[in-house]
């Protein structure tokens, strides 16, 4: 790679995105499951950055900015560890120039 | 009585033109969208190939909500330190009756949505539908909704609910789900002035341009493209999940990847982001469609992962529309006959038989495998680009090197085995020849 790209932070990134978010999260975590998983793909896979590992081994997730793209429950190995549904109806991720 | 005659599940392409079809027909059809809007939910790759709406709405080009006409079309293969395109322009797809478009999604599918309710559909924004109702016998009879008291009955159910399709996994229309059918694309909107635009990427007016990139994706399976709007680009990569899965770059990252290459950064810089966006790609074409029908429902659209990805070919908006129009036909002949269980709806299949959407995949079900190859993902690229550079360097005193001698080395150098290369060869030939 020849030029260095001055990328924006993470946060302003996330802050073009509108997202409408409802009470209820939408995405549920058993961190049972989580704790004894090796492999961690829903954190480098999410592109919402939505899933952050603990130090005791554990994953916070939150559901507030997801594009409901259903990455993190495909990638995930653990069998039900990600439960995930659509938002209300109304709410959730809102595009505007896709 | 059902409340309604048919009820269409997502207002995208497919379930909009669906619900346009049965409207036409003076049926009664609810529309349902869980988003504020139809196509608030939606983004994709970038362009709309149309050609199918001739058959829906006549000259639909001088009312579609377009950003530019396609004009240029360019293929790019990418190592870290080169790039080679082969770039196509057509003025005939700058006119009517046009090509392809790109488009912002929002307002594309607003658009045809409206079309539909235009032509008596009735559209139900910010409901989700929650699960098919089902009777005694498994027939599928309506939909469970968010909304209180949000029951609703139909003749048939056209699932059109988009790649993670619900309904259909629910009602067991997916045999299984592999992670490894599934790409991510991911998007940014970068805003640039019009004239800026056009300089760069030598357009006029409303004509703009396709590029679709093999490589630049930092080691992960999958591709890159950058697309013209009006007063901005969309770039992005497609990211084949286990892949991503199994190494340490975030997505944004291999975007910024993308973006930091020589042969994109001039296209790209200063320009600022303006909308950052994520979706699923049903990637693998007929290898991975659920069935189709089932008594009362019918699947269209991503939710049928009607989507072609050929590396060459990248298709979905047609496949959508097309797929969403048939199934209303069908569910509409199948109401004017009084049967609507699987196989009254058969004519669903048939016309899917019939025309491009299940023939095109049906020829092409070797391709999306063969494109997100390890071999085409990860050697091809340089193989060709070396033999290029090997053609076009100057070398002197040494005379020119014969193509074959230089093939031969770089074959060799990038441990290439010709057998592979010539099995590679023939699946290609089958597909696209």
């Amino acid at each position: 790679m020849s030029l260095q790209w001055p990328d924006i932070s993470f946060q302003d990134r996330m802050a073009t995105a509108e997202f409408r978010v409802h009470e209820r999260a939408h995405i549920v975590v058993n961190s049972d499951s989580c704790n004894g998983c090796t492999t961690r793909a829903c954190v480098v896979a999410c592109p919402a950055n939505l899933f952050i590992p603990t130090s005791d081994g554990g994953i916070v997730f939150n559901y507030e900015q997801c594009f409901e793209c259903g990455t993190c429950y495909m990638v995930c190995n653990e069998e039900g560890a990600i439960s995930w549904t659509y938002p209300e109806g109304g709410h959730g991720i809102v595009f505007h120039h896709t | 009585m059902p409340d309604f005659d048919v009820i269409v599940v997502g207002a995208g392409p497919a379930g909009s033109c669906a619900a346009l079809t049965i409207a036409r027909t003076g049926k009664s059809v609810a529309l349902i969208e869980r988003g504020p809007f139809p196509g608030s939910k939606n983004m994709y790759g970038g362009v709309v190939y149309p050609r199918i709406l001739d058959a829906l709405i006549p000259e639909w080009w001088n009312e579609m909500p377009v950003q530019r006409w396609v004009t240029r079309r360019s293929t790019m293969l990418l190592t870290d330190t080169q790039s080679l395109s082969i770039d196509f322009r057509s003025d005939a797809w700058g006119d009517a009756p046009y090509n392809g478009a790109t488009a912002f999604r929002p307002d594309f599918d607003n658009w045809l949505a409206n079309k539909a309710v235009e032509a008596g559909a009735t559209l139900v924004c910010s409901t989700t539908v929650t699960g098919l109702i089902t009777n005694a016998n498994g027939a599928v009879i309506g939909i469970h909704t968010d909304r209180p008291d949000g029951d609703l009955t139909a003749s048939v159910v056209i699932a059109c609910d988009g790649v993670n399709s619900f309904l259909a996994k629910e009602h067991g229309m997916y045999p299984h789900t592999d992670a490894a059918h599934f790409t991510l694309g991911v998007k940014e909107t970068i805003t640039l002035s019009k004239d800026i635009i056009d300089e760069r990427f030598a357009v006029r007016g409303n004509q703009g341009v396709d590029i679709e990139i093999l490589g630049g994706t930092s080691g992960v399976n999958g591709g890159g493209f950058i697309y013209t709007n009006l007063d901005s680009l969309s770039v992005g990569v497609v990211l084949k999940l286990p892949k991503l899965a199994a190494q340490s770059k975030r997505p944004e990252e291999i975007i910024a990847g993308l973006k930091s290459h020589s042969a994109i950064a001039p296209l790209v810089e200063g320009g600022t982001v303006s909308e950052y966006s994520a979706h699923l790609i049903p990637e693998a074409g007929l290898k991975m469609m659920p069935t189709l029908l089932d008594d009362g429902l019918l699947v269209a659209g991503d939710a049928a992962a009607m989507c072609l990805a050929a590396g060459i070919w990248l298709e979905g908006v047609n496949f959508a529309m097309a797929s969403g129009m048939y199934a209303a036909q069908a569910a509409c002949e199948a109401i004017e006959k009084g049967n609507t269980s699987a196989k009254g709806l058969s004519l669903y299949k048939k016309l899917l038989e019939d025309t491009f959407v299940l023939r095109d995949h049906r020829k092409l079900r070797r391709a999306p495998q063969l494109v997100l190859s390890d071999r085409v993902q990860h050697m091809y690229p340089a193989l060709i680009t070396s033999v290029v550079q090997g053609m076009f360097h100057v070398n002197n005193p040494l005379p020119k090197p014969g193509l074959r001698k230089i093939l031969k080395d770089e074959r060799r150098r990038l441990g290439i085995r010709t057998i592979d290369l010539a099995k590679d060869a023939i699946t290609g030939f089958r597909s696209f020849g």
